[in-house]
């Protein structure tokens, strides 16, 4: 039957266009903002301007009385109507922190909602804003990680007892007696800043209570609606029927919106109390001041390695400013113990000591952003290979290809305890150095620089582990189960096919990728498969879309649920068709006899199964609706090497790329089309992580960064044609042999623009330790590099 | 502090007529927002920087939000809604599809009215030209490479069909 043309996949593979496409691009897509609520009250928030102070008295009188305000809310408010919530974990010396809907008595950070006003428009909320008088105690802020984590330092959270929230280390063999013997050394300080996920829909959210019902009703735009509906439930003391999470369309989350904010549990509580509709939207002020940074660690690491550029030893010591609060449910400890559990890289490092602090400041809370602390750990590696490299008088690629993980090691088990199953290291440094023609660059290289010019070529080689199963949770010790995924696929009277999931695409074009894998599973017509996602009412239990996990995940789940729907399938048409089912297939939403012209559409036969008794014994009625949950048990690997080449202005300072390639192995490709624009789209994000993008707080807290003019993301202009290739090397054990790879783009990008702007200036003898290597930097950077006694 | 007495505008939206009372400090975002229910047009910034809100005002592109909804009396606005429905997507609409031009789809709306002003009004020979054009408009999910690509391919369509 396999060698039945019609029996081989047709979709999976093809550059398929968008099911989501059509709505979007006619503005009918529906985001929060864009549901109406009549009769709802809009929310606006008088936030903090401290960065740490005491409140010590807060007069609403003024607000309150204003035409068109319905109620002014305060902490003291919302006694006996919400808690806190607190972000726990198993790992030890690990301290939450209560987050608190609007602040208790002291704000931690600016932009902290101290009052919530409700009124008849988002105008009039914020006229009434300007009504509220706040008078605060400062406090001592803490701006700088290293200070606050000292012994003495004021705490930020009493009932810690420390600022340091979280504490880890990885051990392999002596790092230190190891590197004491190695023959080469490279190491120093580095430094990558603190930025913003910045969807371009900012936060939003609207609460409606069904009084009749009793359903809460919360649309949320949110990565992960599952989660937000299980918190709910236990906050409120709800059954999970009585509150319903549903994300819309979302616009962009890229980590933002992965985590529970106080806005969207005050929201919540107050439509519930009020009877009525609440909603909120973020603008942009609210989004650079409240929404999750990233990365902001300093990394202190060391390279050991012998004559002939092999990696002996590795050692780091990191600090993770994570700002005022743990964040719910990831905790403080995600981003940075993630850094130091990547840091190995997709490299052989027989050994290596590792260890991370994760201190509070007075800042936004950190929490996950694309890539998630191994953007850091590849800037901070393959910095130290290409440092090495330089020091050994080695090609960088060639460097690497000693140190990678070979074909025959795999599955390897890193040094930090993490196992790469079997991935294309090598083959992604070879297909990109093929791909950039490496040699050829290196020529033009060697004229530009002849001719004076900062010419730089930088290579990064990455691993990630995607899809992660339910043996490790996606943040360390965190409670919750984020290694499961859900996939129910019904196949109803009309014969149009539904699959329900517990994922929540925004942007990833999910509701393709899953309709293609679902597709070539049952043998059903793409345009008859409907995909439902983004609503916690979908599936018994469903987390979201975060952590490269919803192809590997989701794909999984719907490749196992379409299977054994087809065997159902299948069997009805035995029946119907008079024949073994060893000779029935089923393919573009047909059932037919293999090698003959007897065939049922899907339709029909759903009407001899649902509606037309008589057609089929009774006990040949199965049901067709299958609910499968898939759980990869471990992660699968997935691995790239970016290489770019790039110039420096050394009247601006600004960075021109000339060039960009991918090369990446991340499974089966289930739509080359979206898997470039993920790709692409990543890349853009550390190319402006790199280069442009800083939230800044000056040494008192204050944030520096609160608008788009301050917080700079790359436009057209600034982001090069990006080449890709998909390298599959070995397809993963797993359902359905996808690897995820919406994150890979923003873990290669920054380390391979940090190389190549070290390589352009090499003839100066510069090093690059700190990203995002604005203009500023660069020229003081050069500047030094150019004063007497320094530099080479 | 007492509220402005609300204005009488006259504003045409993609062809129709609408003549509503507003408060004189309504953006131009909200009015076509909230008063018109035309949602297609999004919010991203409010200061005018990301480009999301763009729609065309007498035939030139402008940020919604940084436009009264009083300082469009009696001028023609042009909003996503105009082009085409997800029945029958317009030319650039479709290329946007085919080149995979949108992820989340959130800035998309003001993509596509900067590219038909683009489109109407200038060469676009080269990608750089199409680049720095668009380059006032925010996409943080593309990396932009696909939405130049079907940006080429519609210079391409409309020179074809001048040639014609």
């Amino acid at each position: 039957m396999t060698d039945d043309p019609l029996a081989r996949p047709r979709n999976i593979g093809a550059r398929i266009k968008r099911v989501e496409d059509p709505r979007l691009l006619t503005g009918q897509g529906r985001f929060t903002d864009d549901h109406a609520a009549p009769g709802a009250l809009h929310v606006a928030f008088k936030r903090s301007d401290h960065a740490h102070a005491r409140i010590a008295a807060i007069d609403t009188a003024a607000a309150t009385a204003l035409a068109g305000v319905f109620a002014v809310y305060t902490a003291a408010d919302l006694d006996g109507l919400v808690g806190p919530v607190r972000a726990t974990s198993r790992m030890a010396d690990y301290h939450p922190t209560d987050i608190h809907p609007l602040a208790h008595g002291r704000v931690r950070h600016v932009g902290e909602p101290i009052v919530a006003v409700l009124a008849e428009s988002r105008y009039l909320a914020e006229d009434a804003l300007d009504r509220i008088d706040i008078a605060y105690d400062p406090l001592p802020a803490l701006s700088d990680p290293e200070a606050a984590a000292a012994a003495g330092a004021p705490l930020l959270h009493d009932a810690a007892g420390t600022n340091v929230l979280a504490t880890r280390s990885f051990a392999r063999g002596d790092a230190e007696a190891a590197l004491a013997a190695a023959p080469l050394r490279v190491g120093g300080r580095f430094r990558f800043r603190r930025k913003a996920p910045l969807a371009i829909e900012n936060r939003a959210c609207l609460a409606e209570w069904d009084r009749g019902r009793r359903l809460l009703t919360l649309t949320l735009s949110t990565q992960v609606p599952g989660i937000v509906r299980d918190l709910l439930a236990d906050l409120f003391d709800l059954p999970g029927h009585g509150i319903r999470v549903v994300a819309p369309e979302v616009g962009g989350g890229f980590g933002g919106k992965a985590s529970l904010y106080p806005e969207d549990i005050l929201v919540a509580a107050l439509a519930r109390k009020l009877g009525r509709a609440v909603r909120w939207t973020g603008d942009r002020l609210e989004d650079l001041a409240t929404t999750s940074h990233g990365f902001d660690e300093i990394i202190d690491a060391e390279l050991g390695l012998d004559r002939d550029g092999h990696i002996l030893a590795l050692a780091a010591e990191v600090i993770g400013d994570v700002g005022a609060y743990s964040i719910y449910p990831w905790t403080a400890a995600l981003e940075p113990v993630q850094v130091v559990s990547f840091l190995p890289g997709p490299y052989r490092v027989p050994a290596y000591r590792g260890r991370v602090r994760a201190v509070a400041t007075n800042k936004a809370p950190m929490g996950p952003y694309r890539g998630v602390g191994r953007p850091v750990a590849a800037f901070v590696m393959e910095r130290l290979v290409d440092m090495a490299a330089r020091r050994l008088a080695l090609d960088p690629a060639e460097l690497r290809r000693r140190n990678l993980v070979q074909p025959a090691e795999f599955p390897y088990r890193a040094a930090s305890g993490i196992v790469w199953d079997r991935s294309g290291f090598v083959e992604c440094l070879d297909g990109a150095c093929d791909a950039v023609g490496y040699a050829a660059l290196r020529a033009e290289q060697a004229k530009a620089r002849a001719a004076g010019r900062l010419y730089g070529i930088g290579i990064a080689s990455y691993a990630e582990l995607t899809g992660i199963g339910s043996r490790i949770s996606a943040a360390p010790g965190m409670p919750i189960n984020t290694g499961t995924e859900t996939a129910t696929i019904r196949l109803d009277s009309t014969g149009a096919i539904s699959a329900a999931f517990g994922i929540a695409s925004h942007g990833q074009g999910l509701e393709t990728t899953l309709a293609q894998v679902i597709a070539d599973e049952l043998g059903a017509r793409l345009a008859d498969i409907q995909i439902i996602h983004g609503d916690s009412a979908a599936v018994a239990h469903g987390t979201g879309t975060y952590a490269s996990r919803s192809a590997v995940l989701a794909g999984g789940a719907a490749t196992l649920a379409a299977r054994l729907l087809k065997e159902r399938v299948i069997r009805a048409a035995a029946h119907l068709l008079e024949a073994a089912v060893e000779d029935i297939d089923a393919a573009d939403g047909r059932v037919f006899v293999v090698g003959t012209d007897r065939d049922l559409s899907f339709r029909e036969l759903a009407k001899a199964v649902y509606s037309d008794m008589g057609r089929l014994p009774r006990e040949a009625r199965e049901e067709l609706e299958v609910t499968k949950v898939y759980d990869p048990y471990f992660g699968t690997t997935t691995s790239a090497t970016h290489i770019c080449a790039l110039e420096i202005d050394p009247q601006t300072c600004k960075v021109r790329l000339h060039r960009y390639v991918v090369a990446e192995d991340c499974g089966r490709v289930i739509n080359p089309l979206i898997v470039d624009g993920q790709v692409h789209g990543g890349v853009a994000q550390g190319i402006g992580a790199a280069l442009y993008e800083e939230v800044v707080y000056d040494a008192a807290g204050q944030l520096l960064t609160a608008s788009l003019a301050d917080y700079v993301i790359p436009s057209a202009g600034e982001v090069p044609v990006i080449e890709t290739l998909h390298l599959e090397t070995e397809l993963p054990a797993n359902a359905g042999g996808f690897r995820g790879m919406g994150e890979g783009g923003t873990i290669g990008a920054p380390a391979a623009v940090a190389n190549a702007l070290a390589d352009a200036l090499a003839p100066l003898g510069g090093e690059i330790f700190e990203l995002p290597m604005t203009p500023d930097r660069l020229f003081r950077l050069i500047e030094g590099l150019k004063a007497p006694g320094k530099g080479a | 502090m007492t509220r402005p007495m609300p204005r009488t505008v006259t504003v045409t939206v993609n062809g129709a007529v609408y003549t509503r009372a507003v408060e004189p400090r309504l953006l131009l975002s909200d009015f076509l927002r909230d008063e018109l229910g035309l949602t297609g047009t999004h919010v991203g910034c409010e200061h005018g920087v990301c480009g999301a809100c763009t729609v065309l005002i007498d035939g030139d592109s402008a940020r919604a939000c940084l436009f009264l909804a009083v300082q469009a009396d009696g001028r023609s606005i042009e909003t996503v809604e105009s082009l085409g429905t997800v029945e029958a997507l317009s030319p650039l609409q479709e290329l946007f599809r085919e080149h995979h031009a949108l992820q989340c789809g959130f800035c998309t709306p003001g993509m596509l009215m900067t590219g038909i002003d683009l489109l109407r009004k200038y060469p676009l020979a080269t990608d750089a030209e199409i680049r720095a054009g668009l380059s006032g408009n925010l996409c943080r999910c593309t990396g932009y490479e696909h939405i130049v690509r079907a940006m080429r391919a519609a210079v391409a369509l409309r020179d074809a069909k001048r040639d014609d």
